[in-house]
């Protein structure tokens, strides 16, 4: 068993579905303790489950104080919790949509960032003070924007930058803290189920699986693969940068058939 | 030929820095500008300076209804809407560690909310008029970042995102709107000046940033609005959903 994470500790948010899920399952595998936290129940699957809402400030310093209190330290932490937000354009969002989506998607991580130092610095590898990962989902509408979903990238293109910001930060003070973004195409994950809802899930799948040049849509294993490879230190130099894995779909342009061709 | 001849431009943060040198260039080539601030003596003075081409109305970015009113004072004053340049914005310097929720939200309401609002109140009113131009100012930290700037990194990086999107959809509308954002490096400003002063390790604040700049200077205002001015004009017609850069190479 690979077990490179053995007596490393790792929050996971958004951890009870789709790349969460599949995050808490892999970093497990590879022997870290890890903790789910969500606002969903995590069903059944490795890692323990903290109910966590990633907007409530409050509640960050609850999930700290319980996984140093109960694992006594802290070397991951994965800014997966994110929402799609209802679809909408810069015509069509209203400022309540567009304050939900930051307070999860921005505000969220920008707390997940700030309480992980905090811990990290307490308590990692080489006590006192010393390091740890953090990775932040953001996507490759943080890249490239959509049309349809003003409030999402603009979200997303915050985390893209404030992940370099939180970088830069750590590395100027020494605390062996790295911290990069993750940027997936479509994942097949249950941020699609509105989106399945209103196409079929069938078609609508099959229309996503083409806009990406490998030809299909990710499965959630795949993007947990990218963020193990940034938790671990195997990533030890790696600080600051965007990791893309989206089949492709922002490389470049690509011949393919008109939208609706099948 | 003036490069803005009979073109309406509305300038959040028109009263200072950046968006008050784009609106002299605007009046300066033909057009009108609008001068939309919070800082209301500022803002009549110099649109008293520009003359008949000038209006200045008071405007909190983040406030829709306050978006709602500039729009219609512009229409009112000018009868039309042709440009916006969505400058109002404020540098804050935090880090991940002392910047609190109540901040970060602040500076992300004010530059990144604000430019939403403002485009948002804008593609509204150029849809049915023929169309227009929106350039969103982010910076050079919406392209890169600085360790003691998380939450203005944050804003300019939502920035950048959101404009890409805005340009999109008024495509896909084919209402005639392109929307830009330009990524200035520091640019001598009322925004900037506070960094001028105090020291960095032996350097004093502003040899450190103009250093920063492999031109070796701070830029000035006018740089900034000349590119500004390029987007607004029709010179730029093809150009919808990009990145501005205007930094004396900082990002290079």
């Amino acid at each position: 068993m690979n077990a490179e994470l053995e007596g490393q500790v790792a929050i996971v948010t958004g951890g009870a579905s789709g790349i969460g899920a599949a995050t808490v399952a892999l970093l497990a595998e590879a022997g870290a303790r890890v903790v789910a936290a969500d606002l969903q129940e995590a069903r059944g699957g490795p890692g323990r489950f903290v109910p966590h809402d990633v907007t409530d400030e409050a509640a960050w310093r609850r999930l700290l104080d319980d996984v140093l209190d109960r694992e006594g330290r802290l070397d991951i932490l994965v800014n997966n919790a994110g929402i799609s937000g209802r679809m909408g354009s810069i015509e069509s969002t209203d400022v309540a949509l567009w304050q939900k989506v930051q307070a999860v998607n921005s505000e969220g991580v920008f707390l997940g960032c700030q309480t992980a130092i905090e811990g990290m610095k307490k308590t990692g590898p080489g006590k006192p003070a010393a390091g740890g990962s953090i990775v932040n989902v953001s996507s490759i509408a943080g890249l490239q924007a959509g049309n349809g979903a003003i409030a999402y990238s603009a979200s997303k293109g915050a985390v893209r930058l404030l992940t370099k910001s939180v970088a830069l930060y750590c590395a100027e003070k020494k605390y062996a803290i790295r911290c990069n973004s993750v940027h997936p195409g479509g994942v097949d994950t249950p941020i699609f189920d509105n989106l399945w809802q209103m196409v079929g899930r069938e078609p609508g799948k099959a229309f996503l699986d083409a806009r990406h040049p490998i030809g299909h849509m990710a499965e959630p294993r795949e993007l947990a693969e990218v963020i193990l490879f940034l938790a671990s230190g195997r990533s030890s130099f790696v600080t600051g940068a965007e990791f893309v894995a989206d089949g492709g779909m922002t490389t470049g342009l690509m011949r393919r058939p008109p939208l609706g061709a099948s | 030929m003036a490069r803005l001849e009979n073109k309406v431009v509305l300038l959040s943060g028109g009263a200072s820095g950046i968006g008050a040198e784009t609106a002299r260039q605007v009046v300066r080539e033909g057009g009108k500008a609008v001068l939309a601030d919070r800082d209301t003596a500022k803002g009549e003075a110099l649109a008293k300076e520009l003359g008949a081409a000038a209006r200045f109305v008071a405007l909190d970015v983040t406030q829709e209804a306050d978006w709602t009113r500039a729009v219609a004072a512009t229409l009112d004053a000018f009868g039309g809407l042709h440009g916006l340049v969505n400058a109002a914005g404020v540098g804050v310097r935090n880090s991940i560690e002392d910047c609190t929720l109540a901040e970060y939200r602040r500076v992300n309401d004010i530059n990144a909310l604000g430019t939403f609002l403002g485009a948002k109140a804008a593609v509204a009113a150029m849809k049915t008029r023929g169309g227009g131009s929106i350039v969103n100012i982010s910076s050079v930290l919406g392209l890169r970042g600085a360790s003691y700037a998380m939450a203005y990194c944050a804003s300019k990086g939502a920035v950048r995102q959101l404009t890409k999107s805005v340009a999109l959809h008024c495509a896909q509308m084919k209402y005639g709107i392109r929307c830009n954002s330009v990524h200035p490096g520091y640019i001598d400003t009322p925004m900037v000046a506070p960094r001028l002063d105090g020291t960095v390790g032996n350097m004093s604040g502003r040899q450190w940033l103009e250093e920063l700049h492999p031109l070796g200077r701070l830029g000035r205002a006018d740089e900034a609005a000349a590119m500004i001015l390029f987007l607004l004009s029709d010179e730029s017609t093809f150009s919808t959903g990009s990145e501005f850069v205007c930094d004396g190479g900082l990002t290079a």
